[in-house]
């Protein structure tokens, strides 16, 4: 297909979305990721059945904790596409790139935290 | 088990907030189970808060370590190295482990969880409460459920006039107790049972007469 997206997404393979726990989301923000979008199955689709249902009530919790935490939960969203849809997931990468250049750089960054992600990563 | 849920991010973050080395020590009992002070909420809440202080420009240095049991000297005892550097103490654990904690070191400890009550899960993610810790159970004579926690008002000869179809004049969502009751006795033939007056509840084994010790001299060692 040779589709084209934005170059600075980083993508960390998980099994499931329903393998991801606050734990992983809130390691990348701390690591300086300065947006992350969890790509799950389409609903209806799991292999596991409620993996990426389960997924998208976390991610909603995980966007709570960042608005408490100063971070921001807009940084953080869920998406549903199926490994077929290449083409919806380059409109995504790049919807999402477009919202996090709009929100600005990770704010930990400009607390003077280092990380190991080059500065303008979207994991 | 204990249900115990965490208090606002904001209000622990307030309990630590001038202190630059906190352990966080979660609890593998019961708030595990309840999902609300185990090993992954302990992270998480170590996680959220070195990341709050950090864009608040007080970085916060955390130490994680979840307890076999907060409530027992033997696994309290373990925690002297987890937390011999650090400036204060968040406990996942409920009050028992809080107050357990307190005891035995002289860091200044802060419950990151308010405990709730005595309870079983209904399905994931529910808890509700079933026991009320009177001392004294009386199960055997109401169907196996608890009308001291259950009901309302905690009567003994219910139903009492607030009950409804089924439900109790406190809110439409919350069964009356004595009203299970019935159909439970019902429906195990037992229902004469239920005409019996039981007199008024002697409370002395509840809370009422200050803080319970259990004893078993059987168990003890030495």
């Amino acid at each position: 297909m040779r589709l084209q997206y934005s170059t600075n997404i980083r993508i960390v393979e998980m099994t499931c979305t329903g393998n991801i726990d606050h734990r992983v989301i809130l390691g990348a923000f701390e690591e300086g990721a300065d947006g992350v979008f969890v790509a799950g199955c389409m609903e209806g689709d799991c292999h596991f059945l409620k993996g990426n249902i389960r997924a998208r009530k976390r991610v909603n919790a995980v966007k709570k904790l960042l608005d408490e935490i100063g971070v921001g939960g807009d940084r953080l969203e869920m998406y549903n596409l199926s490994s077929a849809q290449g083409a919806r997931f380059a409109e995504i990468a790049n919807e999402m790139t477009a919202r996090i250049k709009e929100l600005g750089p990770n704010p930990l960054k400009e607390a003077g935290i280092s990380n190991n992600l080059k500065g303008g990563d979207v994991t | 088990m204990i249900i115990a849920q965490q208090k606002p991010i904001q209000e622990i973050a307030e309990m630590i907030a001038e202190y630059k080395k906190v352990a966080f020590i979660g609890c593998a009992g019961c708030v595990t189970v309840c999902l609300s002070g185990g090993e992954k909420e302990t992270e998480i809440l170590a996680t959220a808060m070195r990341i709050k202080r950090k864009l608040e420009g007080n970085p916060l240095e955390t130490v994680t370590h979840t307890a076999t049991r907060q409530c027992d000297p033997e696994y309290v005892e373990a925690l002297e190295d987890v937390i011999k550097d650090v400036d204060a103490v968040v406990s996942l654990a409920c009050g028992v482990g809080v107050q357990y904690l307190a005891e035995r070191f002289d860091n200044w400890i802060v419950p990151a969880l308010n405990t709730n009550f005595a309870g079983g899960s209904r399905e994931h993610g529910v808890w509700e409460e079933n026991c009320g810790m009177c001392g004294n159970c009386i199960l055997d004579k109401t169907g196996g459920i608890c009308p001291i926690v259950r009901c309302s008002k905690s009567i003994l000869n219910g139903p009492c006039g607030g009950s409804q179809n089924g439900k109790c004049e406190i809110d439409k969502e919350v069964d009356c107790a004595w009203q299970l009751i019935y159909e439970r006795m019902k429906k195990m033939g037992k229902l004469e049972k239920l005409m019996e007056i039981e007199p008024p509840k002697d409370w002395s084994t509840s809370r009422d007469g200050g803080p319970r010790k259990s004893v078993r001299e059987d168990v003890m060692i030495g």
